[in-house]
């Protein structure tokens, strides 16, 4: 039988009509496409997607399950690796893992791996009816500083090998990004509670509002009785521009804009949490979270969302189908353009004018690229005497974040680098201080989940080993 | 879920609740706040720690009711539960080697004033208090603040208890007559601490501020609570919320506070035909 030379499409919601809407964008295989798909896969011997997995999922093995129609025996393998794979066949990076390397690919569309994923993970949750298997606990409790990806898969490693895991979240719901930052319409909440319900029947327990470092510090952790110490609090605080006008109202960073609408859900109509719907936006960065916080914004009816990005599209940092994505939706790019200042209302002879301090605009510098930098990006050099204002109501700034600084502060013996990130010895996680171990954007700074979820994954393993070896 | 183990109400507008909390209470200083969440749909919202009671678990909040979700809070009753209590955040009010301090008060800014004269009362720092309300109706804590003040006075805008007028005029009196303050700490509205600030400036007191902007997590995540402070961006959160007032732009903090105002309107409104209906 002739091997099709693409991937079997993704049903999608038609763009127009996603983008006045929450829900999710990707619909999802069908158990007829997923076993078609999976068809395609050569089983090939050298198995190289599974290198390009950060966590070392056995592909070619629960593919080969789809083929035989045993999608619950898909499930059994894959989460043998990983702890949210309804999570990671959403928001992975596929293109640059392991569909990267599929030999398929060489030739033809790579398998379309990280779909597969997705539909073995949604048929578990939605079919399966059996109980989990509770893990023998061997009495000996380890603490998770944060419920994201980094610290999911590292509670749901230890719990499973038979440790009390207590995971503390700062704020009231578990899920960390995957329930504030990242956009319902791409990774619907209801996936994320099926998740962490999962972990929660192998015995983790989630105590949420929480903040470590501030209600508790990781030394009382220790003192409380647990003997190992997992920190994957994410990145922290957002960075802006320091340009002028920043403080306007109608800027939000990325994070905030992005927690009011997905945490707090303030797009529905009985949330108590405001939100702006502004008309036309600008949205500062190329990543994903620029990407999520401009369709979002397109969702909560704005007519004009601006990206604006200081390098050309060859460069955008965000995946490429994000990108599609937003595209089709009606986002536009406005590249090598590089943010001056935002300017305001004031009406100077009422300074009771409720129009005062909003946003009115963005002011504009084209750039066009030039020499490479250490990272062999092109560097963006600004076009003098090229200002011009762009009308809007509202800037998303999504250029980044810088770490937090709640549980350095507190922590003593716990070293961090030059930029605030928790130094940890690459393959093991162990931090400088001895029984803390760490992961995820605490230590690199803003990355993706599936690395975080390794991190976690890596750390779980060193705890094990740590805590066999002290024997208690 | 977090009990209500007590509620009072304080005046027409003002509520003060103790909430069983023990590991927030465990940790608590004053100067530092608190966010909770009244209901599962409710809006995360920071109120400054009132007080605390570590032996019984329980911390003190006091609130004015202001919108949705203080009237929200305020229709909760003693026993009742409160959804999500998250704290101690922000940085404790610093009271180290201060011999002479005035705490400048104003409205429900007094509750969050007075743990902090207290502590300076019960370090054995001198404490001249100023609190300054409305009109006599709505004066609160009088009693708590005489007893840890070697000085009380008290204003109110119509006279009708206390000394007329606002908080600046016996400040700037008691400067002027010769007190020598190490510091003055003020918490209350924003023009308020506007105006004590440009009060204290001409003489140089160091005088700090208790910013309450509006923010989500509480933790440096959202920096929906930025400020500008000596012309840099500075988080209430995890920067303060205690600031030198003389670095504060005091016009961009209540720029910013009124953000929502319209959203604001809307669900007060929403709020009080709802109550009136459950009422009836």
């Amino acid at each position: 039988m002739a091997i099709k030379p693409n991937k079997n499409d993704m049903p999608v919601q038609e763009a127009a009509v996603r983008a006045k809407n929450f829900s999710e964008v990707a619909l999802g295989y069908s158990a007829e496409i997923a076993v078609a798909e999976a068809d395609r896969c050569l089983n090939c011997k050298g198995r190289p997607c599974v290198e390009g997995c950060p966590v070392n999922v056995s592909i070619p093995e629960f593919i080969s399950k789809i083929k035989q129609n045993d999608f619950e025996g898909a499930y059994n393998i894959i989460s043998q690796s990983s702890s949210l794979p309804a999570v990671c066949g959403r928001v992975c990076p596929q293109e640059t893992q392991c569909e990267s390397k599929c030999t398929l690919g060489i030739k033809f569309e790579p398998v379309a791996i990280g779909r597969l994923e997705r539909f073995v993970a949604d048929y578990h949750n939605f079919n399966f009816n059996g109980k989990t298997v509770k893990p023998v606990l061997n009495g000996i409790k380890v603490a998770v500083v944060g419920s994201g990806p980094s610290g999911l898969a590292c509670a749901g490693d230890l719990a499973k090998k038979g440790y009390k895991v207590t995971v503390f979240e700062a704020l009231h719901e578990a899920g960390g990004v995957l329930v504030y930052g990242i956009p319902e319409f791409r990774l619907p909440k209801e996936i994320v509670k099926k998740e962490v319900d999962t972990l929660r029947q192998y015995g983790v327990e989630i105590q949420t509002n929480v903040v470590v470092g501030k209600t508790l510090t990781v030394d009382e952790l220790f003192k409380k009785g647990f003997s190992a110490v997992f920190i994957g609090s994410g990145a922290g605080l957002p960075r802006f521009m320091g340009i002028k006008g920043e403080g306007l109202k109608g800027v939000y960073s990325a994070n905030e804009f992005l927690t009011r609408a997905n945490l707090m859900k303030a797009y529905e109509k009985d949330s108590q949490t405001p939100i702006m719907h502004a008309k036309n936006v600008a949205v500062v960065g190329g990543g994903n979270v620029a990407m999520d916080a401009a369709r979002t914004a397109l969702r909560l009816g704005a007519e004009n969302v601006y990206i604006i990005y200081r390098r050309s599209m060859a460069e955008l940092p965000a995946r490429k189908e994000e990108v599609e994505h937003a595209e089709e939706e009606g986002v536009k790019f406005e590249i090598l353009r590089n943010p001056i200042e935002i300017l305001g209302y004031l009406n100077e002879n009422d300074s009771r004018d409720t129009k005062n301090g909003f946003v009115t605009g963005i002011k504009l510098i084209k750039c066009e690229l030039g020499e490479p930098d250490e990272r062999g990006r092109r560097r963006p050099v600004e076009i003098e005497g090229s200002e011009y204002v762009l009308p809007v109501d509202s800037v998303i700034m999504a250029i980044g974040t810088s770490p937090n600084p709640l549980i350095k502060n507190t922590t003593a013996g716990l070293e961090v680098n030059k930029h605030g990130g928790i130094i940890v010895e690459e393959k093991t996680g162990a931090t400088s201080k001895l029984g803390v171990f760490a992961g995820g954007d605490a230590v690199t700074g803003a990355a993706t989940v599936i690395l975080a979820m390794g991190a976690g994954k890596t750390a779980a393993k060193t705890i094990e080993e740590y805590l066999s070896k002290k024997g208690k | 879920m977090y009990k209500i183990v007590k509620k009072r109400l304080l005046n027409s507008t003002v509520t003060m609740m103790d909430v069983y909390a023990p590991l927030v209470a465990e940790k608590a200083q004053a100067g530092q706040f608190i966010i909770l969440r009244v209901d599962e749909n409710g809006e995360r919202i920071p109120l400054t720690v009132a007080g605390f009671n570590r032996a019984l678990g329980t911390v003190r909040i006091i609130f004015q009711i202001v919108g949705g979700t203080t009237m929200r809070l305020n229709e909760k009753k003693e026993g009742e539960f409160i959804r999500d209590f998250v704290g101690p955040l922000g940085n404790a009010t610093k009271t180290e080697n201060l011999k002479k301090v005035c705490i400048v008060g104003g409205g429900v800014g007094c509750a969050i004033a007075l743990p902090v004269a207290q502590k300076f009362h019960d370090e054995g720092c001198e404490v001249h208090s100023i609190i300054g309300f409305r009109n006599k109706d709505l004066v609160i804590l009088e009693d708590e603040f005489k007893s840890c003040s070697d000085k009380l006075t008290i204003v109110t805008d119509d006279g009708s208890y206390g000394q007329k007028g606002v908080v600046t005029l016996p400040l700037k009196q008691s400067i002027e007559s010769g007190e020598k303050y190490d510091e003055v700490i003020t918490i209350g509205p924003l023009i308020m601490m506007k105006f004590v600030v440009a009060t204290t400036r001409p003489y140089n007191i160091p005088t700090t501020v208790s910013m309450n902007p509006i923010m989500i997590d509480g933790t440096g995540m959202c920096g929906g609570c930025r400020l500008t402070v000596g012309g840099k961006t500075a988080f209430a959160c995890v920067d303060g919320p205690d600031f030198n007032g003389f670095d504060v732009d005091f016009d961009e903090a209540m720029a910013r506070s009124n953000i929502y105002a319209e959203f604001e309107k809307t669900e007060r409104e929403a709020c009080c035909n709802l109550f009136k209906k459950e009422a009836k």
